[in-house]
């Protein structure tokens, strides 16, 4: 599990996950969209505890592997400012069969969704801006 | 007896909070008790079941109980991906 500023290269990391006992890999790209809930996006920005989410993304890996022995997988997350079309997300998985690398690829992205210490705020068209998940945070208004 | 605490503060209870990190003195016995008491800082009106806690830099639960010296790091409904 790695936390980024950097641009997230897939080719560069689906290399590493080549192995040749493996006959399948499959990968999820998450990407910046231009609408969500009603607003216009214009520009996505991402905040992450690195320490917890290095820690926590090692451990549901992990899971993963228990559930759906693979032969590789690793994830990356964006942090900072993102515009519209970029990868905020990538997770690879290397398996002997199809099977585990959908299934574990799936696992992973989910729970990294619902689990990690990462927080996006997003800076809409109109000039407005909001965290995505905190609309009852903010009872200073 | 009062306990000191570091609190971290994250993505918007930083903005509402105004500051990242503070040293608070508390009678907190949890760390559910931290946030009730601290709600004028990070402003949060959420459930606590959306919210998460870390003491020490390990996650943790609303009912664990924090201890002098210990840093709690708050943290917003997340919303990674």
């Amino acid at each position: 599990m790695q936390i980024s500023s950097a641009r997230i290269d897939p080719d560069a990391l689906r290399r590493e996950l080549f192995d040749h006992a493996a006959g399948a890999y499959v990968s999820f790209e998450g990407w910046i969209r231009n609408r969500n809930e009603g607003h216009d996006v214009l520009r996505l920005e991402y905040e992450a505890y690195d320490v917890i989410a290095v820690k926590e993304g090692g451990k549901l890996i992990a899971e993963a592997h228990r559930k759906f022995p693979f032969l590789q997988a690793h994830c990356v997350h964006r942090t900072g400012l993102l515009e519209l079309g970029e990868c905020a997300v990538w997770v690879g998985v290397s398996s002997a069969h199809r099977d585990e690398a959908f299934q574990a690829c799936r696992y992973i992205i989910d729970q990294v969704k619902v689990r990690l210490p990462i927080w996006k705020k997003e800076h809409y068209v109109d000039g407005h801006s909001g965290w995505v998940n905190c609309e009852r945070c903010a009872a200073h208004g | 007896m009062s306990k000191s605490i570091t609190v971290r503060y994250f993505a918007l209870f930083r903005e509402n909070a105004g500051i990242g990190e503070e040293r608070v003195d508390s009678d907190a016995q949890t760390a559910g008790d931290l946030f009730a008491e601290l709600k004028h800082r990070h402003g949060s009106g959420e459930p606590l079941g959306h919210c998460k806690v870390a003491i020490n830099d390990e996650m943790s639960d609303w009912d664990a109980p924090v201890k002098d010296g210990d840093t709690v790091l708050l943290f917003p409904p997340v919303a990674g991906g």
